[in-house]
């Protein structure tokens, strides 16, 4: 569904990814792992136009993408949940699920929206609500949920379990389990806390300083003596 | 003895204060300009600052017990999710509306109200650029002199103040577009800067280019709106005046009272139409475009043509205004939209509170009016100006109105 071929992109005169290839099946849930500064967010971000990537390509059900802005990536039916969940703090829950179906033809809004009160029980009781007011793992439901009222055929996630309590981080992966299993969603997902992510993901690749170094399934990856060593064990 | 103290101090600097200001003044006499002296008045300002001090000071403990006496029992959240009263609103417009009727509704009350209303307009129309799209501009009185200037010079051709009206939004917000393209990519600082800077140099262009915008001389003779056709002057041949038609007494108030009431109108519709917009899916983006760019982004909202909307509206009001204004004064000149004007409409959405519609009505009366009415104060006006703002900061820092209304709403009936 998603195929990335020899990208390469950065910030200025600073390349971050060197000519990345991973791919995307249809109803998968792919994570990629890394440290700090292996280039998980930049190739998320890339994907969706900004920074622009230097070279390689991206195809999404078969179109390219590279070129494109934001807003008509996003409009292919691909959403983003970024880093740091970015939810409008001064409007509404309502208000923000609302922006995220902007992109969207207004006729779902209600059974959308229906939906993802159910999904996320926690935010009908805080609709009208100030999102800034929310707690952190509310916010990152917020931000999962306004994505999703977009109607994507592909959700990227980036760090949901972010600053996030254990249990918190538990009941989001459960939920992003539910609308890969349930709804067919195909879940591109950068995470830290990598072996909640390698026991949710059907496959994972492991990002270091800008290169993919391992790609495989996420029990494979999670029984690898390196990634154990490196990404699970506190670090090598 | 620290309350007794510190009021002790406050009335050394109220007399320090006072020495010139009240101490010495300058009286005209047979012999020309003379110094009088008053100090009689400095040690009585000082000893009344020295008794309001010391009263506020005693009573400090008992104002924080009174302050602290707040809400028994359950604390309110603050959501931030108010519902300002609509009948507010609807009751200023009402009131608004029959002023004229009433006794206050002299020649004099009427003008000043009407250059209160046409910073009213602005500051409505600023509000939705500021206000809602969160994009600072410095130079909007330039595009008040555009609509301003392109009325004056289509009527120098023949047209009339009503064919000019939508011409002069339209080439306003026109100039708003071609300014905005280029620069709406820039953030806070730099748009601030920009836009002063284009505001500068259209300024500049209307003092320079002579042959067609007057240059300092500016254009007179600017024609009066009509009444539905019939213009309003005591005789005019080949046409049935307002006061021939209604068989009524020709009064130079009338054409006041016209006048009021198209900037009324305009206001009014200013008003319904940011309002209105503010609930639509592109003023929803204008705030959310305010909060969280890179949000919007990943939202799939095209950031560029959302703020272009948001500035082109914002300038084609300020066009509206700038047409009324030209055909109220009957002449217009570079003078009358120099950067103050600018700082002035500014000033008004920032005090009145950003996005609050009845916050810039508050404002424009206390910024425009208020100075108006105390022209008495003489040289103390700008003194109680600056005085009034530095208050509103103090109690108000968001402004007189602050917190925003949301744009939608659950209907009654569904999930709470």
């Amino acid at each position: 569904m998603l195929k990335v071929q020899g990208l390469c992109s950065g910030y200025g005169r600073i390349r971050v990814l060197e000519d990345v290839s991973i791919e995307v099946a249809e109803g998968e849930i792919v994570t990629l792992i890394g440290a700090n500064g292996a280039g998980k967010t930049t190739l998320l971000m890339t994907l969706c136009g900004k920074p622009a990537a230097s070279a390689g390509s991206v195809t999404f059900q078969g179109k390219e993408l590279l070129g494109m802005p934001t807003w008509k990536i996003i409009r292919q039916g691909i959403a983003h949940s970024p880093e740091g969940r970015h939810i409008f703090p001064r409007m509404s829950v309502l208000e923000n699920l609302q922006m995220g179906a902007q992109a969207a033809d207004p006729a779902h809004f209600k059974q959308d929206y229906e939906r993802m009160l159910d999904l996320f029980p926690r935010l009908r009781e805080r609709l009208k609500q100030r999102a800034g007011t929310l707690s952190g793992g509310e916010q990152q439901m917020l931000a999962i949920g306004r994505a999703l009222m977009g109607r994507p055929k592909l959700l990227l996630l980036d760090e949901p379990s972010l600053g996030l309590a254990p249990m918190i981080v538990r009941q989001i992966f459960d939920i992003i389990r539910e609308i890969n299993q349930k709804d067919g969603m195909t879940v591109p997902l950068v995470e830290q806390n990598a072996f909640h992510a390698l026991k949710l993901a059907h496959r994972g690749y492991v990002m270091v300083q800008g290169r993919i170094t391992m790609a495989g399934t996420g029990a494979d990856l999670l029984a690898d003596p390196s990634v154990r060593a490196a990404y699970l064990e506190g670090g090598a | 003895m620290a309350a007794f103290k510190d009021a002790i101090l406050a009335g050394l600097v109220a007399a320090l204060l006072a020495l010139p200001m009240l101490g010495f003044h300058l009286g005209d006499s047979a012999q020309g300009l003379q110094l009088e002296t008053h100090l009689e008045l400095v040690p009585l300002a000082a000893a009344i600052v020295f008794a309001g001090r010391l009263a506020l000071n005693l009573a400090a403990p008992w104002l924080a017990k009174w302050k602290d006496r707040a809400p028994a029992g359950k604390p309110k959240l603050e959501t931030g999710v108010s519902r300002r009263p609509l009948y507010i609103g609807i009751a200023m417009a009402a009131a608004a509306l029959i002023l004229p009727l009433t006794p206050w509704g002299d020649r004099n009350i009427l003008d000043k109200a009407t250059l209160v209303l046409i910073y009213v307009m602005l500051g409505w129309g600023l509000n939705i650029v500021v206000g809602l799209a969160g994009l600072l501009v410095l130079g909007y009185a330039a595009f008040y002199a555009v609509g301003a200037y392109a009325f004056a010079i289509l009527s120098q051709m023949g047209f009339s103040f009503w064919q000019c009206l939508p011409i002069s939004g339209a080439v306003a917000a026109l100039f708003g577009l071609l300014v905005g393209f280029p620069v709406l990519r820039l953030r806070g600082d730099y748009l601030a800067i920009v836009t002063l800077g284009f505001g500068e140099i259209i300024r500049v262009i209307l003092l320079n280019w002579a042959s067609f915008t007057g240059g300092p001389n500016g254009i007179s003779s600017i024609p009066r709106p009509s009444f539905f056709g019939m213009p309003m002057t005591a005789s005019s041949p080949g046409h049935t005046t307002f006061h021939e038609f209604f068989d009524i007494p020709f009064s130079p108030v009338q054409r006041i009272v016209l006048l009021y009431y198209v900037i009324l109108l305009l206001a009014l519709v200013t008003n319904l139409v940011s309002l209105r917009i503010r609930r639509l899916p592109v003023g929803r983006a204008w705030d959310a475009l305010r909060e969280d760019e890179i949000a919007c982004r990943s939202l799939g909202i095209n950031p560029t043509s959302t703020k272009l909307s948001a500035f082109a509206l914002g300038t084609a009001f300020a066009g509206f205004a700038g047409c009324f204004f030209a055909t109220r004064q009957g002449f217009i000149s570079p003078e009358s939209f120099s950067f103050i004007e600018s700082a002035v409409i500014l000033a008004i959405v920032v005090l009145g509170g950003m996005g609050s519609q009845t916050g810039v009505v508050l404002a424009a009366i206390l910024l425009v009016g208020l100075p108006e009415w105390f022209r008495d104060l003489a040289q103390y006006r700008m003194i109680a100006f600056g005085g009034a703002m530095v208050l509103i900061m103090l109690w108000r820092p968001k402004g007189l109105l602050a917190g925003r209304t949301p744009t939608i709403r659950l209907n009654k009936g569904d999930a709470a």
